[in-house]
C-alpha cells in the first residue's frame, strides 16, 4: 500500500531488533571468550612467572656451587701442597717452580704464581711471572686475615702487581713459627665462571664482597650501593644456601629481577639481575599475540553478528511484508466471500422484480393472443404493463449498481490527503440537493489538520454517503448538517451531525449490517453504511455513531494519522 | 372439469397482481394473500382450495413455516413452492415436508399451469379415494 518498502513505523522497530540481535550475539560469544582467555591467561602468567624465577634460582644455585667448588678446590690444592711438603722444600724456589708447573699442567692457567710468606709478611720464596721475591705483605689486608685462618681466600684486589687477582693461602706451622703458602688465582679464569652466566639480552651475574666491591667484571654497569642486596650483605640473616629472588623496580622505573646467593662462607655475594621485560619476553610476546588474535576474533564476531542480524532482520521484514500482503489478500478474499453472500441474498431481491417483469410481459402476450389490439382498453393495459416493466427494470438496475459499487475496486491509490479539501469537494457536490431539501450545511474545519494517508476516492465515497444519509434523515421541514474536522489522538476525526429523526436504539446495532435499511422499499439498499464501515476499518480507522431519537444523529469518521510522520515534508519524499 | 381453485401467496404485490390476471385467464379461481398468515387464513376460509402457490422467501412467517402449517391443517391441499435462485435448499426442504413440487421464479407459464393441473388432479384423486374409502367404511359398518 504505502510504497514497496517497509512500513515507516517499523523501521525503528527493525533497527532496534537488529541492534538487540547484534548485542546478544556479541555478549553470548564474547563473554565466554573473555572468561576463558582471561582465566587461561592469568594462570599461564602466574605459572610462567614462577617457572622463570624458579629456573633462575636453580641456575644461580648451581653456579654458586660451581664457584664455591672452584674456590674450595683451589684451597684444597694449596692446602695439600703446603701439607705435603716441608717448609724447607717449599722455600726452595726451584722446587716451588716445579710445583707451580705441575699445578698449571693439572689445572690450566688458573694458578698464576706460588709463594711462601713467613710470619713477618716477607715472601721468602716465589715462583711465577712477577718478581715478587722478598715482597713485604705485612701491611696487606689479606696477610693479616690469612695468618688468622688455616685456609683463606682473599677478595679481589690489585696488589703489588697492579692487576686484579685474588689469593688463596694455607697457613702452616714450622718450628713454632707460622708461615703461609699462597697462590694467586688468575682473575680471568675466575671471572669467566661468572661472566658466562648470561640469559637473554639483559641477564648477567656478578660477585660482590661485603664492602660492595665487584669481585668480577659485571657485563653492564651496576651501582652496587644501590642494588637491593647491599642490605643483604650487611645483615646476613638468611641461611647460607638460600637463593633469594626479588622483583623490584629500579630508580628509572624499570622492573628488574634480582637473584642472589652467598658465596665463600657469606663473604661474597653472587648476584644476578635481569630486566623483567627480558625475562618474560616470551610471555609478553605470547600475550601480545593472544591480544591480536582476540581482537581479530572480536572483529570477525562483530562483523559476522552484524551481517547475520541484518540478514535475519531483512528476512523477518520480508516475511512480515509478505504476511501483510497475505493479510490484505485474506481481507480481499473475505470481502469477496461476503460479496458472494451478498450476491446470494441479492439474487432473490433481483429475482422478484424480474419475475414480475416476466409475468407482466407474459400478461401482455396473453392479452395479445386473446384480444383485438386496437381496442382502447387493452392499449391502456399495455401501457400500464410496460410502465411496470420499466419501473421494475429500473429497480433491478439500481440494486445491481449498488452491488457493483460494493464489489468494484474503487481507486485504492494511497495519497497524502488534506481531509478538509475532500470535505469541501463533497459538500459542494451535495449543496444542490441540500438546497432542495432546505437543509443548511455548516462546516467547522480545523485549519491545522495534519495530512493523512488514504485513498481520496474512498474518503469521498464515505463523506458523500454520510452527507446523503444525513439529508435523507431530515424530513421536509429541513434542518442543519454540521461537518466538523478535528484532531483526536492519532486520528483525524470528521463529525457529520444532522438534526434529523435520529436512529432508534434497537436499530443502532444493525445500521452497519449489509442490507439493513429503514428507507422505503426501492429507495435504499442498505449497503451504503456497510461499505463505509468496511472502507474505514480497512484503512485502520473507525466509523462510529451517536444518535438520539428526535434530536439527530452524529457519525464520527476516524481517519488514522500516519505515525511519526505528521510532518508532511518527510512523508511526501517517501510517497 | 371443475375450475381449479388456487391460492397465491407472495409478498410481491405486483407479482401477485400479474399472476392473478394471467391465471384467472387460464380458467382458475384465484385467491391471493401477501403473507403466510393471510394465506393460512384464506385457506381456512375456503378449504376447497386445491393448490397453493407459495413463495419461499417472505417477511414474517416464511414459506417453509407456512407450508408446515398448511400440511398440518389441510393435509389434502397440494402446495407448489415458488423460489428464487438462492433458496433452492429451502425448496428441497419444502419437498421433504410434503410440497407437491417447486418452481424457480421467474417461471414458464405453461409449465406452471401444467404443474398446477397435476397437483389438482392428485388432490382430487386423493380426495375421491378418501371419500370412497369413507363410503366403504360406512357401508362396511352398515353391512355388519
Amino acid at each position: 500500500m504505502a510504497g514497496s518498502g517497509l512500513p515507516s513505523t517499523s523501521n525503528g522497530y527493525y533497527r532496534s531488533l537488529t541492534r538487540n540481535m547484534v548485542l546478544i550475539i556479541l555478549v553470548v560469544s564474547v563473554t565466554p571468550l573473555i572468561l576463558i582467555s582471561g582465566t587461561i591467561g592469568y594462570y599461564f602468567d602466574v605459572s610462567y612467572h614462577a617457572k622463570v624465577l624458579e629456573h633462575l634460582q636453580v641456575l644461580i644455585k648451581k653456579h654458586k656451587q660451581n664457584i664455591d667448588n672452584f674456590l674450595n678446590e683451589k684451597l684444597a690444592d694449596i692446602g695439600l701442597l703446603a701439607k705435603s711438603y716441608t717448609f724447607d722444600q717449599l722455600t726452595d724456589e726451584a722446587f716451588l717452580k716445579d710445583r707451580l708447573t705441575l699445578l698449571q699442567e693439572q689445572y690450566g692457567r688458573s694458578f698464576v704464581d706460588l709463594g711462601v710468606v713467613n710470619d713477618q709478611g716477607i715472601q721468602i720464596a716465589y715462583a711465577g711471572p712477577f718478581r715478587l721475591k722478598n715482597a713485604d705483605y705485612s701491611k696487606a689486608e689479606w696477610f693479616t686475615k690469612a695468618m688468622h685462618t688455616e685456609a683463606y681466600v682473599s677478595d679481589v684486589f690489585h696488589g703489588l702487581r697492579g692487576l686484579p687477582h685474588f689469593i688463596v693461602s694455607s697457613r702452616q706451622d714450622y718450628r713454632g713459627k707460622k708461615w703461609i703458602l699462597r697462590a694467586t688465582v688468575d682473575f680471568e679464569a675466575f671471572n669467566s665462571l661468572v661472566e658466562n652466566i648470561r640469559i637473554g639480552s639483559t641477564g648477567f651475574a656478578f660477585i660482590l664482597n661485603k664492602k660492595g666491591e665487584f669481585q668480577t667484571k659485571p657485563r653492564f654497569e651496576v651501582e652496587a650501593a644501590k642494588e637491593p642486596y647491599v642490605d643483604f650483605l650487611k645483615y646476613d640473616s638468611t641461611p647460607l644456601d638460600d637463593v633469594v629472588v626479588l622483583e623490584k623496580a629500579d630508580d628509572a622505573g624499570v622492573e628488574k629481577i634480582h637473584v642472589w646467593s652467598r658465596l665463600k662462607n657469606a663473604d661474597w655475594l653472587l648476584a644476578y639481575q635481569q630486566k623483567a621485560s627480558d625475562a618474560y619476553a616470551v610471555l609478553t610476546q605470547a600475550q601480545k599475540l593472544t591480544i591480536v588474535i582476540f581482537l581479530i576474533g572480536m572483529g570477525v564476531i562483530i562483523i559476522a553478528a552484524i551481517l547475520l542480524a541484518k540478514r535475519l532482520v531483512r528476512h523477518i521484514a520480508k516475511m512480515e511484508t509478505e504476511k501483510e500482503m497475505m493479510n490484505e489478500q485474506v481481507i480481499e478474499a473475505g470481502k469477496l466471500a461476503s460479496i458472494g453472500e451478498l450476491a446470494a441474498g441479492i439474487a432473490h431481491e433481483i429475482n422478484n422484480p424480474v419475475a414480475v417483469m416476466v409475468e407482466e410481459a407474459g400478461w401482455i402476450r396473453d392479452l395479445l393472443d386473446e384480444e383485438d389490439l386496437k381496442e382502447t382498453a387493452n392499449l391502456e393495459e399495455f401501457k400500464r404493463s410496460l410502465n411496470q416493466i420499466q419501473t421494475q427494470g429500473h429497480r433491478c438496475k439500481q440494486i445491481t449498481h449498488k452491488l457493483l459499487s460494493f464489489a468494484r475496486k474503487t481507486d485504492p491509490t494511497i495519497k497524502l490527503v488534506q481531509v478538509n479539501e475532500v470535505i469541501e469537494d463533497v459538500i459542494s457536490l451535495s449543496q444542490q440537493r441540500a438546497m432542495y431539501a432546505s437543509v443548511k450545511i455548516e462546516t467547522n474545519l480545523d485549519p491545522d489538520l495534519p495530512k493523512v494517508e488514504a485513498s481520496p476516492s474512498e474518503l469521498q465515497q464515505v463523506f458523500l454517503n454520510m452527507i446523503n444519509n444525513s439529508l435523507d434523515a431530515m424530513d421536509s421541514k429541513g434542518g442543519t448538517i454540521e461537518v466538523i474536522s478535528r484532531v483526536s489522538g492519532r486520528f483525524v476525526v470528521v463529525d457529520v451531525a444532522d438534526t434529523g429523526a435520529g436512529i432508534p436504539k434497537s436499530n443502532l446495532q444493525r445500521i452497519f449490517d449489509p442490507f439493513f435499511t429503514t428507507k422505503p422499499v426501492g429507495k435504499g439498499t442498505g449497503l451504503g453504511l456497510s461499505i463505509c464501515y468496511g472502507i474505514m476499518t480497512k484503512m485502520g480507522g473507525d466509523l462510529t455513531v451517536n444518535s438520539a431519537v428526535g434530536l439527530g444523529t452524529t457519525f464520527h469518521i476516524h481517519i488514522p494519522v500516519p505515525a511519526l510522520l505528521n510532518d508532511g515534508e518527510i512523508l511526501s519524499k517517501r510517497v | 372439469m371443475l375450475e381449479t381453485k388456487l391460492l397465491l401467496v407472495d409478498d410481491e404485490e405486483a407479482f401477485v397482481a400479474a399472476m392473478d390476471k394471467r391465471l384467472t385467464m387460464r380458467n382458475m379461481k384465484i385467491t391471493v394473500a401477501y403473507t403466510g398468515e393471510e394465506g393460512l387464513q384464506k385457506l381456512g376460509d375456503d378449504p376447497d382450495i386445491d393448490v397453493v402457490l407459495l413463495d419461499v422467501k417472505m417477511p414474517g412467517v416464511d414459506g417453509i413455516a407456512t407450508l408446515r402449517e398448511i400440511k398440518n391443517k389441510h393435509p389434502m391441499t397440494e402446495v407448489i413452492m415458488l423460489t428464487g435462485h438462492a433458496t433452492v435448499e429451502s425448496a428441497i426442504e419444502g419437498m421433504k415436508l410434503g410440497a407437491f413440487d417447486y418452481l424457480m421464479k421467474p417461471c414458464d407459464m405453461d409449465e406452471l399451469v401444467a404443474k398446477v393441473e397435476e397437483a389438482k388432479n392428485k388432490k382430487r384423486t386423493h380426495q375421491e379415494k378418501i371419500i370412497e374409502a369413507a363410503g366403504k367404511d360406512l357401508r362396511g359398518r352398515r353391512g355388519r
